[in-house]
């Protein structure tokens, strides 16, 4: 393996993780807030629909976008209607929305488009174009460095970097704000934050809200990247984004590099159909299962214990 | 004390929340510009009118009756088992192999072992996150998730590289021998003098799936085991009491779980497609959900509302035939279904409450 | 036996009353509150004077802890006034209560575990949207705080790993951050050792001097002897007295608190006490905290006796029973009919306590003794279902057997509505408490352990739960008794031991006693007389 087929699977694995890593950080701050999120897949999935159906009527990913966002915090509106107000099972709940929007987005689809829930494919203008970052086509040349900054950190499309963005201002909004301290503090023991005279419904809505747009912009990214939507499009990625945090530990540079982690293999996994490691093949489909086997054995507290926040599922009910 | 009768609560609630969900499929229908009334016509046509729809429509009733039948004895124990799918499909894997490698001289031979195989890989599937419930406190909804997709993935790897046909273009293995084949209703009900359509694919599992039934109404309401099961899911602090051993609870009930999830292989596997093909549970295991909500996690129920998302298939393939309405509606209803009876269930059941409050206040 | 009368109470809250130009810190008139069926308040009135410490005390259930969330926004009182100051205000929420200047230290703490010290403090009373101002202004005003009144608290540690002594001056110190001027702790000294009570009072004493008022809600006479100015007593959701803890006295308060209880007759005949069935040494429980819920326990029980443990609850009675029931693990040693139990936890449950001749009706019927969901009939044979009379074979349970049994039993304890498919829940609570007896005391067991047999029951059943125990008693069982209901453990107990944080503080027989005795007991002031 050379240098460059190394720099092309790590450029494709930056590419793969955005939407993970945008996914996995709604559910951070959702899961935070002790609002349990498995409906992850499903917003991510309405998002991507409305982003490339709006983005390929206007012509313009960005306003595909925002009605992917739109869409993702409908979804998201809803969970917190059932979990929040109603005080309703938080996985049925997230269950019942993944399946919703496995069903609406290609029931409208067909409706609206006429090509079996597909929505007609992006031109290139109505997708993300790629950003060059400064210098990226000047030193090119220079070796290792070169290629490392044009064909890896360069030309990805502008939500990569927004995603990327999101970790470490993600990590300052919960550890550095008031906003934060709350939202962690009714994840972990809502009584403490009602007693302390603060609205714990507002607190989760808001939560959830943010949820919501984080899972949008995911969504709009897979849009784009697949020039357009296609049934189910999201495919077991808002699992994977659940998963990651679970290995993260519901941390946000940990969900980083846990999104990285399981963005490289499924690079791998595209590039190779099987490896090679000495005698032993290893088939596609382990490094496809690897993530959520992974999960597995932290959740299993075999390797270190992922904790979740201690309020998490249960819908809070005033008590002494 | 309570503050509705019981039937209110067994029969009105659902009913209710599936009429709400039923109210918003029509809007849907509606919205992308098609009529509910006639939409409800074709399907009803579709799934009843003739011997094929409906032997298309039972087929799908029997997966559903197995996986609803997985998702409910879980729920008895108060554990929610988001996994039958995964279960589903290694119940398969048993079908296969059992089918496969094991010469039976007729079905009558090959069933029962087939049933044992399938129970068993099922039950297997659902072992591990059992026993990490029991004894590590992983949460069994997040490790059910995951085994979903690993299960995906090993029998992916399996019907590609281990029990594909050598040279076959599809991922699937070998046709079982014939000796496997189940009869049909056609060939059932032949001999009684009943026509019943030739290639509609409803099978012997479905009597199968009615045993099931009986059986789950044995185990969880005649047998000393169910008692524990339902004393456990309604009170944890009781059962302690009790001297009733939750770890060995949750194992007991997740194993019988997943075998029930399993044995749907019997009708999809060994009655229809006769081999191993990819994705061939094809999410019957998350239906399993619905079913189980609906249908109060009673067998009867559970039947009922088997043959209602039965009907919903079949009738949504005709409607996405005739009437351009993706087959994907169901999926909606579905949801919908889970989110009224399941996750909204307090707000269908406060206003109703509310009312029978105010009822017996007037009375009395 | 002595009552106040009304016009005494007046008297006594007259006596005391600071000039008129000073407001109370808090007035409370005519408060009253139901839950249901249930009056947990009856018009309280209460004046508490600024810059005093004022003790509220009462048995469980006397509504001290709705009174307290009431004027803490958690519940809103159905009627009645709350002054703060000589001001009417309206408290509707906990914002509310924090913004009248009242903090709130709650018997279980709210503090976010995994949080330090200095977020749990400026949680809700940040000052920006940024958390370092608040955070470096919190660490100044923590380091006044602790030079001001020994509340030192290291700011950075997570409170998770503090010892539940350091939890509380997190709690007090959250008031204090806010600016509170009223304290009040509920039952602060429940988890505290002794040393870190004297620890507590000092800090309370400093506060007071510094001009705080705080109310202290407590059933510990030494506690409001010790450490209050004034004392309120609260019995059965009304408040019987007000009075200045110099002018009062141990004993007196011990009697308002307890009351003239009208005594149930419960006929028996004097006990006659054969081998010793229950022999408990040394028994200790460490509950999940670390903290020491049974600090050795030595006990002694004979078949044909009935020995009663008196006690507020909370004191260790509900771990005593849990270790005997086989569902708490604990250290030390107990022989049942001379051989020992498990008291691991690893080789014992529920089923071979059972075995053992271990008969339980549990404190709490709805969490531990029945299934509300499952009918009566199936609750006869909870914890018994493997009972061989009750299979039909291997496999099935034998329905008409328990059925068969359950109208039996509906029967012989006239347990209604007579209809054994009634779920659980939807019997009263005496029916539901006939239907755990007859459950239990039908296998004739060679122990039985009976808590709170009587509480949330109707009087009518009352008597016949009584005559059910004494008769199991006649029968040559022994019987230990739980019970907060101190009349109750007078009338039916041969022997009675008291329990007061974790231990045995002595053993009384009920013809050599009062309930003034007991009542000093039950709130941990040793007697001068020798234990029986």
């Amino acid at each position: 393996m050379d240098y460059l087929t190394i720099l092309q699977i790590l450029d494709s694995t930056v590419r793969l993780a955005t939407p993970l890593l945008l996914t996995c950080l709604a559910g951070l701050f959702s899961e935070r807030a002790g609002i349990v999120d498995i409906g992850l897949e499903g917003k991510l999935l309405g998002a991507a629909f409305l982003a490339g159906a709006v983005a390929y009527v206007t012509g313009n990913i960005w306003l595909g976008t925002l009605a992917g966002i739109g869409a993702s915090v409908l979804l998201s509106l809803l969970h917190g209607v059932a979990s929040i107000t109603f005080r309703g099972d938080q996985l049925i709940s997230g269950v019942a929305i993944n399946f919703l929007a496995a069903g609406l987005t290609v029931v409208i689809g067909q409706a609206w488009f006429k090509l079996g829930g597909r929505t007609p494919s992006l031109p290139r203008e109505a997708r993300f174009g790629d950003i060059t970052l400064p210098f990226a086509d000047q030193i090119a040349d220079v070796p290792l460095i070169g290629p490392l900054y044009a064909e890896l950190l360069s030309g990805h499309t502008a939500l990569t970097y927004v995603a990327l963005a999101a970790v470490p201002l993600s990590w300052w909004v919960l550890y550095r704000t008031r906003f934060g301290l709350r939202l962690r503090a009714v994840g972990e023991n809502p009584g403490a934050v009602d007693t302390a005279g603060i609205s714990v419904v507002k607190l989760r809505y808001q939560a959830i809200l943010i949820a919501g747009v984080l899972c949008g912009l995911g969504g709009s990214f897979l849009a784009s990247l697949a020039a357009g939507f296609v049934k189910d499009m999201s495919a077991g990625r808002g699992y994977i984004a659940l998963a990651a945090l679970i290995f993260a530990k519901w941390k946000p540079y940990p969900a980083l590099g846990a999104t990285l982690l399981f963005g490289l293999l499924e690079a791998i996994g595209n590039r190779y159909q099987s490896i090679k490691l000495g005698d032993i093949t290893i088939p596609v489909q382990l490094m496809q299962a690897l993530p959520y086997i992974l999960t597995v054995v932290i959740l299993a507290g075999f390797i270190g214990k992922a904790i979740p926040p201690r309020a998490g599922g249960q819908a809070y009910v005033k008590e002494r | 004390m309570s503050k509705m009768p019981k039937w209110a609560d067994t029969i009105l609630i659902p009913l209710f929340s599936i009429l709400l969900a039923f109210f918003f499929s029509g809007l849907v229908i509606f919205a992308i510009g098609k009529d509910p009334f006639n939409a409800i016509m074709v399907m009803i046509d579709g799934a009843f009118g003739s011997t094929g729809g409906l032997g298309y429509t039972l087929y799908y009733a029997t997966n559903f009756i197995f996986t609803g039948l997985s998702v409910a004895v879980a729920y008895h124990a108060g554990l929610f088992n988001i996994g039958s799918e995964g279960q589903a499909m290694l119940g398969g894997l048993g079908v296969a192999l059992v089918c496969l490698f094991i010469p039976f001289g007729h079905w009558t031979i090959a069933l029962p072992v087939a049933v044992i195989g399938a129970a068993l890989f099922g039950g297997l599937w659902a072992l591990i996150p059992a026993y990490l419930q029991a004894k590590r406190g992983s949460h069994i909804v997040i490790t059910t998730i995951m085994f979903n997709f690993i299960a995906s993935a090993l029998i992916g790897y399996l019907l590609t590289r281990v029990l594909k046909v050598p040279g076959a273009m599809s991922s699937e293995t070998a046709r079982f021998p014939e000796s496997t084949h189940l009869p049909t209703f056609h060939e059932m009900l032949a001999p009684l003098g009943i026509m019943f359509n030739k290639n509609a694919p409803a099978n012997l599992a479905f009597v199968v799936a009615l045993v099931a039934c009986v059986f789950f109404w044995w185990l969880i309401w005649r047998t000393r085991l169910g008692y524990q099961i339902r004393a456990y899911g309604q009170s944890e602090s009781a059962a302690k009491y009790a001297g009733i051993s939750p770890s060995r609870i949750i194992i007991i009930t997740m194993m019988i779980s997943g075998a029930l999830a399993g044995l749907m292989a019997i009708n999809n596997v060994m009655g229809e497609a006769e081999r191993l093909i990819d994705n061939a549970v094809e999410g019957a295991g998350f239906i399993g959900i619905a079913v189980a909500l609906m249908g109060r996690n009673h067998p009867v129920g559970i039947i009922l509302a088997s043959i209602l998302f039965g009907f919903l298939y079949q009738g949504g393939a005709e409607l996405a035939l005739w009437e351009g309405i993706p087959r994907e509606l169901v999926v909606v209803i579905q949801a919908l279904v889970i989110l009224f009876t399941g996750a909204l269930d307090n707000m269908v059941r406060m206003p109703l409450e509310r009312l029978f409050v105010a009822l017996k206040r007037k009375e009395g | 036996m002595v009552t106040r009368t009304a016009e005494g109470r007046q008297e006594t809250a007259a006596s005391f009353a600071p000039a008129p130009t000073v407001p109370y810190a808090i007035e409370l008139k005519g408060i009253s509150k139901s839950f249901g069926p249930v009056q947990a308040n009856k018009n309280i009135a209460i004046k508490v004077a600024k810059g005093t410490i004022h003790g509220i005390i009462g048995e469980n259930g006397a509504g001290k802890s709705t009174l307290m969330s009431i004027l803490y926004g958690f519940y809103k009182a159905d009627s009645g006034v709350i002054e703060i100051d000589g001001k009417r205000v309206n408290i509707t929420d906990s914002s509310s209560a924090i913004a009248a200047g009242i903090g709130m230290v709650f018997q279980h703490f709210k503090l976010v575990e995994n949080f330090t010290v200095l977020e749990n403090i400026i949680l809700g009373a940040e000052d920006g949207p940024l958390l370092r101002p608040s955070l470096s202004k919190a660490r100044k005003l923590l380091r006044e705080l602790s030079d001001e009144y020994e509340l030192s608290v290291d700011p950075d540690a997570l409170v998770e790993n503090l010892s539940v002594g350091h939890q509380q001056r997190v709690e007090i110190l959250k008031a204090l951050y806010r600016q509170a001027d009223i304290l009040i702790l509920d039952e602060p000294t429940g988890v505290l050792t002794p040393a870190e009570a004297d620890h507590l009072f000092r800090i309370l004493e400093g506060l007071k001097t510094q001009g705080k008022t705080i109310i202290l809600i407590t059933h510990k006479l030494r506690e409001i002897m010790e450490v209050t100015d004034n004392v309120s007593v609260m019995r059965r959701g009304e408040m019987v007295a007000t009075v200045k803890t110099a002018d009062s006295s141990a004993e007196e308060l011990a009697e308002l608190m307890v009351g003239r209880k009208v005594l149930l007759q419960v006929e028996k005949t004097p006990a006659v006490p054969q081998d010793v069935v229950l022999d408990i040494k040394g028994l200790r429980v460490v509950d999940g905290h670390g903290v020491e819920r049974l600090r050795g326990i030595d006990l002694h029980l004979r078949a044909g006796e009935i020995l009663g443990i008196a006690g507020v609850a909370g004191n260790g009675q509900t771990e005593l029973l849990e270790v005997l029931g086989g569902y708490m693990a604990a250290s030390g040693e107990i022989l049942m009919q001379g051989a020992p139990l498990d008291l691991s936890g690893d080789a014992s449950d529920g089923q071979t306590r059972r075995a053992r001749g271990i008969a339980h009706v549990p404190e709490d019927r709805h969490d531990e003794g029945l299934i509300l969901d499952f009918p009566a009939w199936e609750n006869v044979c909870f914890g018994y279902h493997g009972d061989p009379k009750y299979q039909k074979n291997a496999l099935f349970m034998d329905h008409k057997a328990i059925r068969d049994d359950a109208k039996g039993k509906i029967e012989r304890f006239d347990i209604r509505p007579a209809n054994c498919d009634t779920p659980a829940k939807s019997f009263s609570g005496g029916n539901q408490q006939k239907i755990v007896l007859a459950r239990e005391i039908e296998r004739e067991p060679a122990l039985l352990l009976i808590g709170q047999p009587t509480r949330g029951v109707d009087i009518g059943a009352i008597e016949f739960i009584h005559q059910q125990i004494v008769a199991l008693r006649d029968r040559g069982a022994a019987i230990l008794l739980v019970s907060v209901e101190l009349d109750e453990i007078m009338s039916l107990s041969d022997r009675i031991a008291v329990m007061f944080d974790g231990r045995i503080m002595g053993e009384k027989l009920p013809q050599e006693t009062n309930e003034r005795e007991l009542g000093l007991m039950m709130a941990g002031m040793s007697t001068p007389q020798k234990d029986a």
